[in-house]
């Protein structure tokens, strides 16, 4: 029998409910490989108590025949997610000792549907970062590693670092994740799992501790896209709670894994075709559009001719929104507090030892860019050419069904790289921020390994609100890569 | 842009964080590198297009006007640093 761990998410929920074995026994086993991974750093608050309390509460339900989608399936919460009676620490040492006394919608999603929360995975700083490096709580290590280097340890991409990790390595089911300029799709690929992030207002953001409230979107980073599919029907719908929340049904996502993409328009944007792309990637691109070509699909040029805009434009209006959602963190309502002489002074002190350096900078370069002289030719600039990027894909989506691109320049990188150039960093997300900037849904699917035997992902971008096809083109990529590979 | 030194502890001061002097020349470097990396924007034509100030094709829904949560200052204040008498507490702000 398949080690309870290695199950997909699917698998689990059809051993459960054939009575191979209990929520009990596969909470038991997610907890314990926890316990022996503890080096990877993946998780910044394990709750095994709740785990099984939750377990045996999924068991006595389906002994009573009340049994919910998710039903005694073990699952990780990124830290950024406030749970209630949990502490949540949005890997910032600024909300020292916060407990919520409220859960997020999305997670009460998840426990309406039954599933079992295994503890809280590490993130960067306030989900400011492409590597988890940023994490107050120390840096999460890739459960993968390099065929000529195996020694070194190597960052598991970022924000969702620790959701990624802790996936890949067999420690929970599923995980969610927030994307705001990548934050899913990146660690998904360089972990090797799938990550999705939906249409802006799909999934409520009522209850996660807010980066860039424009961009912020919740999603699910699992082994495979029907487990995405299931995480996602649980976590999508309306919330009057979060004012960008779209009131439309929630569809059956695994229904739309057919298998069959004949007669689907895919693009592929010559855009994405960067100078110094390591050849690997630009292969295994040419492969995925092979892979769809074959199964039916039609293969279109298309042009995205503000991409390479995407970046800076990203730059300015994440930190402008940060600058102005981390206000909240003053040492008054919550968190830490480091006395001054003066209200002003506690506030200064508090914020100087809370927030790490890539916060501290990237509320600097926000206040600067909302500053008085400076708004209109940084903030309402980049606003602008935001809106031609959001038109790019507006046209392209004329004539495609969804766009095929790499998700990341390059496979993980060490633990100690790009440390000294923020803006080495911020290249990470050059392909994941203009569907970000343009609200639109993306997956990353494994799809290969690169030269130095690390996974890469594909990613496909789809229209607003038609995480369907893409769910349906991703499952028929996924297939065809058959990706088996593990860390 | 290149940021003087001045500019970056008056940015540091408007964003509310105590920057040490020592740490004003680290910062002046890596925040002028990034403001001069994303000005490239300067050359994209922007004539006659509206900024995007949100991706949801939505107008802000209105609730009716009335109470719909509350009234329980005990969970409010739980994480509160200092709080005394059903009031978040502060350094004295008023002489």
């Amino acid at each position: 029998m398949t080690a309870l761990t290695d199950l997909t998410l699917a698998e689990a929920r059809t051993g459960l409910a054939r009575g191979d074995f209990t929520a009990v026994e596969l909470t038991e086993a997610h907890l314990a490989a926890i316990e022996k991974a503890r080096t990877l750093n993946a998780f910044i608050s394990e709750t095994p108590d709740r785990a099984m309390a939750m377990a045996r509460a999924a068991d006595a339900r389906r002994a009573a025949g009340d049994t919910r989608p998710l039903d005694g399936l073990p699952v990780a919460v990124k830290d950024l997610f406030c749970t209630e009676g949990v502490r949540t620490t949005a890997g910032s040492h600024i909300l020292d000792g916060f407990v919520p006394t409220y859960e997020s919608a999305v997670t009460a999603n998840l426990w309406r549907d039954g599933a079992v929360l295994l503890g809280k995975a590490n993130l960067d700083e306030f989900a400011m970062g492409s590597s988890n490096t940023t994490s107050y709580f120390g840096p999460v290590t890739n459960p993968w590693r390099r065929r000529d280097a195996p020694e070194a340890d190597l960052v598991p991409g970022g924000s969702s670092g620790g959701s990624a990790a802790a996936v890949a390595g067999r420690l929970a089911l599923a995980a969610t994740g927030t994307d705001t300029g990548g934050s899913i799709r990146q660690p998904a690929s360089f972990c090797g799992i799938v990550g999705f992030k939906p249409t802006y207002g799909r999934c409520s953001r009522w209850g996660i501790v807010a980066f860039a409230s424009s961009l912020d979107q919740a999603g699910p980073m699992t082994r495979t896209v029907r487990d995405a599919a299931i995480m996602l029907g649980s976590m999508a719908g309306f919330d009057p709670k979060d004012s960008t929340s779209v009131d439309r049904p929630v569809p059956a996502y695994e229904a739309a894994l057919t298998g069959d993409i004949r007669g689907l328009r895919i693009g592929v944007p010559k855009e994405y075709r960067v100078d110094g792309m390591p050849a690997a990637i630009d292969a295994l691109w040419r492969q995925g559009i092979d892979w769809l070509k074959q199964a039916g699909a039609e293969i279109v040029d298309v042009s995205l001719p503000n991409t390479h805009h995407a970046l800076p434009t990203y730059y300015i209006v994440a930190p402008a929104e940060a600058s102005s959602n981390l206000a909240r963190y003053d040492g008054v309502r919550y968190g830490l507090r480091v006395p001054g002489k003066n209200l002003v002074e506690m506030y200064e002190n508090t914020r100087a030892e809370g927030f790490g350096r890539e916060v501290q900078r990237r509320v600097m370069i926000g206040t600067y860019v909302l500053s008085a002289g400076y708004y209109d030719a940084y903030y309402l600039k980049a606003q602008k050419v935001r809106s031609l990027i959001a038109r790019d894909f507006t046209h392209a989506f004329e004539t495609v069904d969804a766009v095929l691109t790499p998700t990341a320049p390059s496979t993980a990188f060490g633990l100690q790289d790009k440390q000294d150039d923020p803006i080495a960093m911020y290249l990470n997300d050059v392909f994941t921020v203009p569907a970000s900037l343009a609200g639109l849904p993306g997956v990353s699917v494994p799809a290969g390994l690169g030269d130095d035997g690390l996974p890469l992902g594909l990613q496909l971008i789809g229209r607003p609100f038609d995480e369907e096809t893409v769910l349906r083109v991703a499952d028929v990529l996924e297939t065809a890569a058959d990706f088996t590979a593990r860390p | 842009m290149a940021l003087d030194q001045a500019t970056v502890a008056k940015i540091a001061h408007l964003a509310r964080i105590k920057l040490p002097e020592e740490a004003v020349p680290g910062m002046q470097q890596e925040l002028s590198s990034i403001l001069t990396w994303v000005e490239q924007l300067e050359t994209v034509d922007t004539d006659g297009v509206e900024p995007m100030t949100s991706v949801a094709h939505q107008g802000l829904r209105r609730r009716d006007d009335s109470v719909a949560d509350g009234g329980y200052p005990e969970r409010v204040l739980a994480n509160a640093p200092d709080s005394q008498a059903g009031f978040y507490a502060v350094p004295k702000v008023v002489e």
